[in-house]
């Protein structure tokens, strides 16, 4: 809102500003560019942040959920296996009397056939409820060791099981010991302890078919590995994560490997034994497809970006164009038009104050002439001379105001055009209308050639009728009486006009042809007020077409005009008749 | 036709300007009338004969123009010669139109106006011949 706000009053700005620098047109792009691009990149950025975000929860989700379920499943064959091996162990105790195990022929025999059918057995033994190893079956000289002061045959009196951390045996393999306590219908009791190798553990772990990147293995409550990892140690090293020893509870939580990689952890408490299933995933190897998505949308929004910038870019530069085009145009037009109400009002005042002047200028004149006259019929007086020349003076003053008021008027005359559709051929035969009589008269011979499918075109009528009443009026002074004069019409060029009106009077000589259309230049002395050239220069100029003239001393005079299909719009300019010259061929 | 015989009827509402051109011109012999207004004018040529009328275009009450037509209504022989204060050529060309002989801008040269009266009294004698 605020910004709109902003940014409309410094349009308004802009826009009020006649100063229209280019300066303006850089801010006024820039703050367009800027505001469109906040516009239409902050809500495509917060959508994509949004959905970023989301899109990373939910797959983190999808993507963890797996690994727990997998750690879990894992943990369950763990104690699945251990469970049958105590299972087995548990049978054995109950299928044997204390006696018969008592006995080491018995006991090896159920040793061989434990390893036959199970595997990974080492050793049985059993241990009598004062902890004395009474009997044994496996490679180690234990027979006769005390286990009354050990943990573990505590746990067992209390329990009926246990389960023990991996140790490494006598030949340096991991193992484990399985003992359950058999209590007899007498009351006896006693204990059978069973040794058995982890490979099955390591076969589970190979079971899970972890990408190389990954880890699993077996803690104990101490964070001591019971497994060989891959990556963080062989077996009773200690394992370099804090493993949370919950029992029965599964985790999952992100952490630094020590080779400052960031991994995944999920660890799923055993409740059979001290035993906690860890699993190790390097995030990126987890949160692949997540950083494939990110890419492809970092991808999408800078593409998205890029486009939208270069729209806006090109959206901006246009519109800015087209509206420094539109306010140039203004410009020119409210400068045009401001000219033209200048000279208007300058010629409405000028024409005001001419004719106010013009009648006592007359009355001047007349009493001046009746004194000059009264002067030449009276009889020879003193001073009559100085009177005579008195007089004069006046008149020539009268005269030269004269062609000032006049100048004035014409001036006045030349602002005003009233643009119409016309034929050439119409104006022409009007305008010869005028001077049929003196051509009559003088007897001059007037030759038209008008050209019958001339083009209609757009100009001013009667300042035409003034141009062409000017040539001919000049034509008429050049010529003899019984002289001809040729006035002739055609197409020019597409659409415009042109006339041409010749005469075999007397011609221009050179030095003044240069001088024909400026302003108060005559040849008539005191007849004319040199006007009537420079005005249809003026009027043709602003009609947008062009006169020029041709002549020979002695051969006579041709005077061209050109007028277009419609006047163009030039900024008129009195001066300009000045500046023109024109040479004859 | 000699200038004696030549009898002008000058319209103009200026009566300064009217009665020292009439001075003027009757030192050069012609017999002039002048009238302050187009009514006037109308009056005077409806009881007498002139050759030539000399007619300001710009005037109070009956403009010019229209007292040209009623000119050219009442005497449709008699020439007209139009003065004009405008520098316009546009009301003298209309006044051409309406069958003025020709026209003069004031201040005008009184050898202009002799000129042009002797014209367009010679040119209405040769079409009345």
């Amino acid at each position: 809102m605020f910004k709109n706000f902003r940014i409309s009053s410094f349009l308004d700005r802009i826009y009020n500003s006649r100063k229209g620098s280019a300066e303006y047109y850089i801010v006024l792009r820039r703050i367009i560019i800027t505001t469109m691009m906040i516009l239409t990149t902050l809500p495509l950025g917060i959508m994509i942040i949004i959905n970023h975000f989301q899109y990373r929860n939910h797959l983190r989700n999808e993507l963890i959920a797996p690994i727990i379920t997998m750690a879990n499943k894992t943990k369950h064959s763990f104690e699945l296996l251990l469970e049958a091996r105590l299972s087995t162990v548990r049978f054995i105790a109950t299928a044997y009397t204390y006696e018969e195990l008592k006995d080491s022929q018995n006991i090896k025999r159920i040793l061989s056939s434990l390893k036959n059918e199970f595997g990974g057995f080492v050793d049985l033994g059993l241990i009598g409820s004062n902890g004395i190893l009474e009997s044994y079956a496996g490679p180690y000289p234990l027979l006769g060791k005390n286990y009354a002061d050990q943990t573990a045959f505590q746990e067992t009196l209390i329990k009926g099981k246990y389960i023990s951390n991996v140790f490494l045996g006598h030949r340096k393999f991991p193992h484990i010991v399985v003992a359950v306590q058999h209590l007899n219908d007498d009351g006896q009791t006693w204990i059978l302890r069973a040794t058995i190798d982890t490979d099955q553990f390591d076969n589970l772990i190979h079971s899970m078919g972890l990408d190389s990147k990954s880890d699993a293995f077996l803690v104990d409550n101490q964070g001591v590995l019971q497994t060989n990892s891959k990556l963080y140690g062989n077996t009773l090293e200690t394992c370099p994560f804090k493993i949370p020893s919950n029992r029965f509870e599964s985790h999952i939580f992100e952490t630094e490997a020590p080779d400052g990689q960031n991994v995944l952890i999920a660890s799923a408490g055993f409740s059979a034994a001290n035993y906690t299933l860890v699993l190790v995933k390097p995030r990126s190897v987890v949160l692949q497809s997540w950083y494939a998505l990110k890419t492809e949308l970092f991808v999408v929004f800078v593409i998205g970006f890029s486009l939208i910038l270069l729209t806006i870019i090109q959206i901006t530069n246009s519109l800015v164009r087209r509206l420094k085009e539109s306010d140039e145009k203004r410009e020119k037009v409210m400068d045009e038009l401001q000219h033209s109400q200048k000279l208007s009002s300058i010629g409405r005042l000028a024409a005001g104050v001419a004719h106010e002047i013009n009648n006592p200028l007359a009355i001047i004149n007349e009493k001046a002439g009746l004194v000059n006259d009264l002067l030449d019929y009276s009889e020879p007086f003193s001073n009559q001379a100085k009177f005579k020349l008195l007089v004069s003076s006046i008149l020539q003053s009268v005269d030269r105001c004269r062609t000032i008021t006049h100048r004035l008027l014409g001036f006045a005359k030349r602002i005003d055009v009233k643009i119409e559709p016309m034929d050439a051929n119409v104006v022409v035969k009007e305008v010869l209308g005028f001077l049929e009589r003196e051509a009559l008269y003088r007897k001059i011979d007037i030759r038209l050639k008008l050209f019958e499918q001339l083009n209609t075109i757009d100009s001013d009528k009667g300042q035409i009728q003034q141009v062409l009443l000017n040539l001919l009026t000049n034509a008429f002074a050049a010529v003899a009486d019984g002289g001809v004069i040729r006035i002739e019409t055609e197409n020019f060029r597409v659409s415009g006009v042109r006339i041409t009106v010749s005469d075999n009077g007397t011609g221009i000589p050179d030095d003044i042809i240069k001088h024909i259309f400026d302003p108060f230049f005559s040849t008539k002395k005191e007849k004319g007020t040199g006007l009537g050239l420079s005005i249809s220069y003026g009027i043709i100029d602003k009609l947008g077409g062009t006169i020029n003239v041709f002549s020979k001393v002695g051969q006579g005079s041709d005077f061209v005009i050109t007028l277009p299909k419609n006047p163009e719009h030039s900024p008129e300019d009195d001066h300009d008749q000045e500046e023109h010259q024109d040479t004859a061929d | 036709m000699t200038k004696k015989s030549i009898k002008i009827l000058l319209i103009d509402d200026e009566e300064e300007f009217a009665n020292t051109l009439a001075e003027r011109l009757e030192l050069r012999g012609y017999e002039t009338r002048t009238a302050a207004c187009g009514e006037d004018g109308l009056d005077l040529l409806s009881k007498e004969r002139f050759d030539i009328a000399v007619l300001d275009l710009m005037m109070p009450g009956m403009n010019g123009l229209d007292t040209l037509r009623r000119i050219k209504s009442d005497a449709p022989d008699m020439p007209v010669v139009l003065l004009t204060g405008h520098g316009s050529t546009r009301e003298g060309m209309e006044g051409m139109r309406l069958g003025a002989f020709d026209y003069l801008m004031k201040p005008l040269d009184i050898k202009d106006l002799t000129q042009k009266i002797l014209s367009a009294v010679a040119v209405s004698d040769g079409v009345k011949k």
